[in-house]
């Protein structure tokens, strides 16, 4: 079956083309004038309850997240504030950019032995597809911190290294149920600010 | 001979035989946790459990002789069903720390558990806890709570090393592997417990926490630790350099032959690897200036050497080979000193310490190939080393060749400095620095043996095959084509492009190596000569005539 015989099939109105781009312009030019005018009104103080176009005024106001929405990785804590992380491999066994690189140790008490020496992600190689996170049997890598904007000079720039992963606290607020125009949260923090 | 019938099929076996040898004459192959064919047979584990008709409950294969007329059912719902609840059992008390144990990815219970297990645990008990990391040996670390209690270690210190370290104390969930009091896991074959051990419980301490098994390839290869040429797997990880602290070769694993070292290889020989992957590689052709080293390339290098020989009368010339070097070395070496009539020639040197030597694997001869210096020609008496440095020292030399040796391992170190300084040219090949590199005007560097295409002929004259794990590192090249390249300028024209050349030039040329090739030689060598019968004649009482030859689960 042609995949595109799900769709609805073309008037003759429609098939004759450039009507129908009239049409498109048509819709567009009524937003346009909307907005325009509502603004105007808005500016001289005569309105303020109707929206205007919707756009958030990057970077003081942000676009709400999902709660599933994928943010930069961090590494969970035990009680005792040291890492869940088992170094056992399995995230960057799974990692499909391979950008993961840890250096496993002995841990003094032996009831654990095992954790990271070093915990590198490449962010610049990262293609945040999360199974990571699906792979680690400890729960010790989530990527709920919130932080979105993690743009750097250099490659180098880019590597977050294990300290990095374990300062990082989930940004909770940053997630709405629903992501709803009302809700409106303060900035995320930045890389360079977390 | 006892007929038995294993799910359906039937075969005619030795008596004596057991159901699990049996089974794997015909391919079948049962789980198994305490049988391992080199060891005695307990009947610990209860895994291989199997109906056999007539009798009234599933029985033990690896302790069951077979009788005339037995009928087995391996995949019977009885013998599965056994079996998993053997299985079950054995993990009430496990504390499956896969995420952290050495073992997982080559790990019987992992491996067992998809193939028979895949139950809900009734476990609602607390496990019962024991020591996570007790420190056995020198190389080895114990987990008690991962031990099955399989005995393997045990039986391996009993009657392999007949060290006796090990025992099981206490009974019930409380039994646990420790070594006896006093004692540690301190022998020359201690890291083979690692080997066999079906489980995480024993690990090797240097590659603990080093690297994941999956991430490693493993290479068919010999261990160059002395002349009984032990079959070992080379595992190498070379995509993930942060592991291993960046060591390519990570360890070294026995691999079986009947006729050489069956399943076990010795401590020293498994870490005979390190030297591959240290500082002291020399990996750029050097040449001194002065005080100064200066790198350079091959061709200057090359170039310099050969002029160095050619204004050199060939009396003059002195050439030290080594039972270090590959039989297709030693082939293209004798072939280089012939044609330029070089007749101060050396190759072995005699050990300043007697080596540690056993009547088991461990030889004397701490060398791998000076059998196969003999076939090709050199000396192998190290009086023909003394004269050499005697000469060397009354001036009679005005170029000498070393190839890999470390002169004062064998010669007061102040002799060896006085003789060499006497040496107007004293060229170094070879794959490490060392105290006669120090001396040396020029220093080739020499591809170490995991980077090696070759053979070994090792004490009995049987001769194996070394593959090449890795490649070289920097500059560094195999001998034969470090002394191809020396020879072009002199004249010396060596046409061979791959070591199997040399190999199939060597076969054709020297009659001691008649009818092999690589391909005869194949993963488990070629035995030579008058050996052959006899080391056939043992194999055949050893072993049963099929067997996985898996290195790891024997
Ligand atoms: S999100 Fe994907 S690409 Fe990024 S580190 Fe995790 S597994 Fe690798
Ligand atoms: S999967 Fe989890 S526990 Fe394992 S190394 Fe990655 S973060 Fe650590
Ligand atoms: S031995 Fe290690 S890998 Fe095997 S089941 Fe136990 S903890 Fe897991
Ligand atoms: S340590 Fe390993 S080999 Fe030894 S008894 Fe325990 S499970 Fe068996
Ligand atoms: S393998 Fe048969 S009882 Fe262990």
């Amino acid at each position: 079956m042609n995949v595109h015989d799900k769709y609805k099939p073309l008037t003759f109105w429609e098939r004759t083309y450039l009507p129908r781009i009239w049409d498109g312009l048509v819709l567009t030019m009524r937003h346009f004038f909307f907005n325009l005018w509502h603004f105007f009104l808005a500016s001289i103080g005569v309105q303020r309850e109707w929206k205007g176009a919707v756009t958030y005024q990057y970077p003081e106001v942000r676009r709400p997240i999902w709660p599933r929405l994928r943010t930069l990785h961090r590494l969970t804590k035990r009680e005792d504030g040291t890492p869940r992380c088992v170094a056992c491999m399995m995230c960057e066994t799974v990692c499909p950019a391979k950008c993961i690189y840890i250096v496993a140790g002995e841990r003094p008490e032996k009831q654990i032995e095992k954790y990271p020496l070093q915990f590198d992600i490449d962010l610049g190689k990262c293609v945040f597809c999360g199974y990571c996170v699906e792979a680690c049997p400890e729960d010790a890598i989530r990527m709920d911190t919130g932080i979105l904007e993690f743009a750097a000079y250099g490659r180098n720039g880019m590597l977050l290294t294990k300290e990095m992963l374990l300062s990082f606290v989930p940004k909770k607020e940053h997630y709405t149920a629903r992501p709803d125009l009302e809700a409106r949260p303060a900035p995320a923090p930045r890389l360079s600010e977390a | 001979m006892p007929n038995i019938t294993i799910d359906g099929k039937t075969v005619e076996v030795e008596p004596g035989t057991t159901v699990i040898q049996a089974a794997e004459k015909l391919g079948i192959e049962l789980p198994r946790y305490c049988y391992h064919p080199g060891l005695s047979i307990v009947g610990q584990c209860r895994i291989c459990l199997v109906e056999i008709e007539k009798m009234p409950k599933p029985q033990v294969a690896c302790y069951t002789p077979v009788t005339d007329g037995m009928v087995v059912h391996t995949q019977s719902e009885k013998a599965l069903r056994a079996r998993k609840d053997v299985l079950e059992m054995l993990l009430v008390n496990h504390p499956l720390d896969c995420p952290v144990c050495d073992q997982a990815g080559e790990c019987w219970l992992q491996e067992y558990y998809m193939r028979i297990g895949q139950y809900d645990s009734k476990m609602i008990e607390d496990k019962v806890k024991k020591n996570k990391a007790l420190d056995l040996g020198p190389h080895v670390m114990l987990d008690q709570e991962r031990c099955i209690l399989c005995t393997r270690c045990v039986r391996f210190c009993d009657e392999i090393s007949k060290s006796h370290e090990l025992g099981i104390f206490n009974r019930g969930d409380h039994a646990e592997l420790a070594p006896h009091p006093g004692k540690r896991l301190d022998n020359l074959y201690s890291v083979n417990t690692v080997d066999i051990c079906p489980v995480g419980a024993l690990t090797e301490k240097d590659f603990r926490f080093e690297a994941r098994v999956w991430y490693l390839e493993a290479t068919n290869s010999i261990c160059p630790g002395c002349s009984t040429g032990c079959n070992i797997a080379v595992h190498t990880n070379t995509e993930r350099t942060h592991h291993a602290q960046g060591r390519r070769v990570v360890r070294l694993k026995p691999r079986y032959n009947p006729e050489v070292n069956q399943w076990w290889m010795c401590d020293l020989g498994r870490y005979s690897f390190k030297s591959a992957d240290d500082p002291s590689r020399l990996t750029v052709p050097m040449l001194r200036q002065g005080e100064q080293w200066i790198e350079t390339s091959w061709e200057v290098a090359i170039e310099a050497v050969a002029q160095k020989i050619k204004s050199t009368a060939a009396d003059r010339v002195g050439l030290w080979a080594s039972p270090q070097l590959t039989n297709e070395d030693l082939f293209v070496l004798k072939k280089f000193a012939g044609r330029l009539g070089l007749t101060r020639v050396a190759a072995a040197l005699a050990p300043l310490e007697k080596p540690v030597s056993d009547n088991f694997l461990i030889k004397e001869d701490h060398n791998p190939n000076t059998r196969g210096l003999g076939l090709a020609g050199f000396p192998v008496e190290t009086k023909a080393s003394a004269d050499l440095l005697q000469q060397a020292a009354d001036g009679k030399l005005a170029v000498l060749l070393i190839f890999s040796h470390d002169l004062s391992q064998s010669f007061a170190a102040d002799a060896v400095t006085s003789a060499l300084a006497k040496v107007p040219t004293v060229i170094f090949i070879g794959p490490n620095r060392n105290a006669t590199s120090a001396a040396a005007h020029f220093i080739l560097p020499a591809a170490a043996w995991p980077e090696l295409d070759g053979t070994f002929t090792n004490f009995a004259e049987r001769v194996q095959r070394l593959r090449r794990a890795v490649a070289p590192l920097g500059d560094a090249r195999p001998v034969w084509q470090i002394v191809k390249l020396l020879g072009k300028p002199l004249g010396v024209i060596l046409p061979y492009l791959e070591s199997e050349d040399v190999f199939a030039a060597l076969a054709r040329e020297n009659s001691a190596f008649a009818g092999m090739s690589y391909a005869t030689i194949g993963d488990l060598g070629h035995q030579r000569g008058e050996e052959a019968a006899a080391v056939k004649a043992r194999r055949l009482n050893q072993v049963p005539d099929k067997l996985r030859i898996i290195p790891i689960f024997g």
